[in-house]
């Protein structure tokens, strides 16, 4: 019967703390580049002009279908070889991420654009909006209150994806749990200790998207 | 001054990199196979009036769906075997932890899917004389699956793409492939635009596929 | 200025290969009431929605104070209009509109719905289009709905706000699009009512509708739709009382429960 003994991870527990931080600080750099990458893809998919919206749906639909690995690996050890620069994990990651949950936030903020009611548009042209009003005034904040579940889920999904990180040396939770384990030789504690932590982190993170869907969903304004 | 690509050394390699791509799809293929049964066993057992069995499920699916598949192959790989006198190989932490991971996450496509049947599709197989396991299988699964089809491809595809995430155990597939050529070459430019091109000529037709699913379904529903 | 406050000339409009209408012509002066009639499918609605260019006329032009709307541009073998967004912007504040489903802003409050054009549109200072929204609402009978969310409001009660926010824009005239088609029928009489009082004020307007009685005591001209064109055109007695052409009469014979 094995021993259980989590005294060595609670002895290194700031370094796997730090980790976490360095997930959640590379999952905050993705979502902040990638929800305007999203919305910029999103807006030349939809324009009426083919120069904009062919361009926008080929990056969408790579990024979509090749897998996260392949495209962090083209990043890091392929982009540095055209790009004649130095590549960092971290600069290779949070480029890999934007531009990856970018794609996946464009379907959403789409979907999300065209469930929104043509009168909508149609009203706020009418009293003189500017198309770009239309969008920013009337249609994007409709839109956005719909997509809130489906973003909460990607940003999490993202969030879980960081974790290919690891494999180019960026010091998240799970590099930090994969060095700690080795130094140890403690990997089933120290790798259960780093799997609750993100499970704790995931809840907690859904468990809020859940509360303000709820509190979204009893404001009057959503009522139909 | 523009880099000159060379894809040469990349297809003399083409050996290496299609052994690589028997390993994806055999990874692919059991993990599709155990990973969508073992999720409609999830998603009944959610379902089942016993206590027991609906929390058991209920923690799988928040457990396997709150942790990422890659934090999950690593335990598989590195902690089961403190726990159990077996050998894990890299092959078998991969399925474990990929095909694990999808059951979760199909477990809730057939929920909702099944959840989508009207009451009265329950009420009417009753009314003549069903029994519970009767309706749910020749009347609400039918039903059901075929709502969830476009979903279920959508895994499908997650599942392939997940198969990569083996490569960090030194699984054969695919992309650990692509390390070695790019490795003994230094041409990882070349090697990761060909696998990633690999990738998308496989998949993207799936990917056209589920959206005419998503179509049909619309338009017939 | 001289001539009319609206022309139309020559207007068409085709959707796919199926004409909707075609070489319409219609002169609109300050003060004019016009009714269109028609059945479903005669292109009311469209002709409506070709005058403040929600929809593109294939052909002719819409003629606005003098100024035609759009920039004629030749390609090729045939002319088509060109629309800047400055020259919408400009024609759509001087043509207001009123939809069959109302389409009020759902995120934002009744006195929002009815501020956003004044704020966002012509720059107003919120202070200044909350006063100006809330004198609007009054005048429909709605400022004590000021605050609530239109989901709140019945049907009748979000028509007329819709009413109060093309009316914000101060436009020179209103275009009604089968206003009063979606609502219950205990609910018509107030947005009829409040269409009334802008008749009375002596607007200029434009009215898509079913409702035939309401039509002859309010439009100083009726325009009847068929046929791709303005079918038979005249005031309200010549049109709806004493038809000469014979889809007219059939159709104002199938809206005979009408009272005059």
């Amino acid at each position: 019967m094995y021993r259980w003994d989590f005294s060595p991870v609670i002895a290194n527990g700031d370094l796997l703390l730090a980790g976490l931080a360095n997930t959640l600080a590379l999952t905050g750099v993705a979502l902040a580049g990638g929800i305007p990458v999203g919305l910029a893809l999103a807006l030349a998919r939809l324009s009426g002009s083919r120069f904009l919206s062919a361009p926008a749906g080929v990056v969408i639909e790579v990024f979509r279908t090749t897998p996260p690995l392949v495209q962090l690996f083209w990043f890091y050890f392929g982009l540095p070889i055209v790009l004649k620069v130095e590549m960092t994990p971290y600069l290779a990651a949070a480029l890999t991420f934007t531009i990856q949950s970018g794609a996946f936030f464009a379907e959403i903020f789409r979907a999300g654009i065209v469930s929104v009611d043509r009168g909508q548009r149609e009203a706020a042209r009418a009293i003189g909006m500017t198309e770009a009003q239309a969008m920013r005034r009337i249609v994007l904040p409709q839109a956005v209150k719909r997509m809130f579940p489906a973003m909460m889920e990607r940003s999490i999904e993202l969030m879980k994806t960081t974790t290919l990180v690891a494999t180019v040396s960026y010091a998240d939770l799970l590099y930090q749990a994969n060095e700690l384990a080795q130094k140890t030789f403690r990997p089933l504690e120290v790798f259960t200790a780093a799997a609750l932590m993100y499970l704790v982190t995931i809840s907690l993170v859904s468990a809020i998207a859940a509360l303000v869907e709820r509190r979204m969903a009893v404001s009057g304004e959503m009522a139909r | 001054m523009s880099y000159r690509w060379d894809f040469a050394p990349v297809l003399d390699n083409w050996q290496a990199l299609a052994f690589g791509a028997i390993g994806t799809v055999r990874l692919f293929l059991v993990c599709l196979v155990l990973g969508l049964s073992l999720g409609l066993v999830v998603a009944l057992m959610r379902r089942s009036r016993h206590g027991v069995l609906r929390w058991l499920a209920i923690g799988f699916i928040e457990l396997f769906r709150n942790t990422p598949v890659l934090v999950q192959i690593l335990w598989f790989y590195f902690a089961l075997p403190m726990l159990v006198p077996v050998e894990i190989s890299p092959f078998g932490a991969a399925i474990l932890g990929i095909s694990l991971n999808s059951a979760a996450y199909s477990a809730e496509i057939y929920r909702a899917g099944i959840q989508s049947i009207e009451p009265g599709q329950w009420e009417a197989a009753r009314a003549i004389g069903m029994t519970g396991l009767q309706v749910l299988r020749r009347i609400v699964l039918p039903q059901a699956l075929r709502r969830v089809l476009p979903a279920l491809t959508n895994r499908g595809i997650e599942i392939f793409k997940m198969t990569t995430l083996a490569s960090v155990v030194a699984y054969v597939e695919l992309l650990q492939q692509g390390k070695l050529v790019a490795s003994l070459n230094f041409n990882p430019l070349e090697v990761y635009t060909v696998i990633g091109a690999l990738f998308f000529l496989l998949l993207y037709p799936l990917v056209r596929a589920t959206y005419a699913l998503e179509r049909r379904l619309a338009r017939s529903d | 200025m001289t001539g009319p406050l609206l022309r139309i000339e020559g207007l068409g409009k085709r959707f796919g290969d199926r004409s909707v209408f075609a070489g319409v012509d219609l002169e609109v002066a300050r003060g004019d009431r016009i009714a269109i009639i028609g059945a479903s499918g005669s292109g009311k609605s469209t002709l409506l929605r070709c005058i403040n260019v929600l929809e593109h006329a294939d052909q002719g032009r819409v003629i606005l104070g003098g100024e035609p709307v759009g920039e004629e541009v030749r390609r090729g073998e045939r002319t088509e209009t060109r629309y800047s967004e400055a020259a919408l912007v400009r024609l759509r504040q001087r043509v207001g509109m009123v939809f069959q489903q109302f389409n009020l802003f759902p995120h934002m409050t009744v006195l929002g719905n009815v501020m956003e054009g004044l704020v966002t549109v012509k720059g107003m200072g919120r202070d200044a289009a909350a006063r100006q929204a809330l004198a609007e609402l009054a005048r429909v009978g709605l400022a004590d709905k000021a605050e609530a969310y239109p989901a709140h409001l019945s049907g009748g009660q979000k028509q007329r706000v819709a009413i109060a926010r093309a009316l914000a824009m101060e436009p020179e005239i209103l275009l009604f699009d089968e206003p009063t088609s979606a609502l219950d029928p205990a609910l018509v009489g107030e947005v009829l009512d409040a269409i009334q009082a802008l008749a009375a004020e002596g607007r200029t307007m434009l009215l898509v509708t079913h409702e035939i009685g309401f039509a002859y005591h309010m439009a100083t001209r009726v325009l009847f739709l068929a046929e791709g064109g303005i079918y038979e055109q005249g005031t309200p007695d010549e049109v709806l009382k004493n038809p000469r052409r014979p889809l007219t009469q059939a159709f104002i014979a199938g809206h005979r429960r009408f009272s005059f």
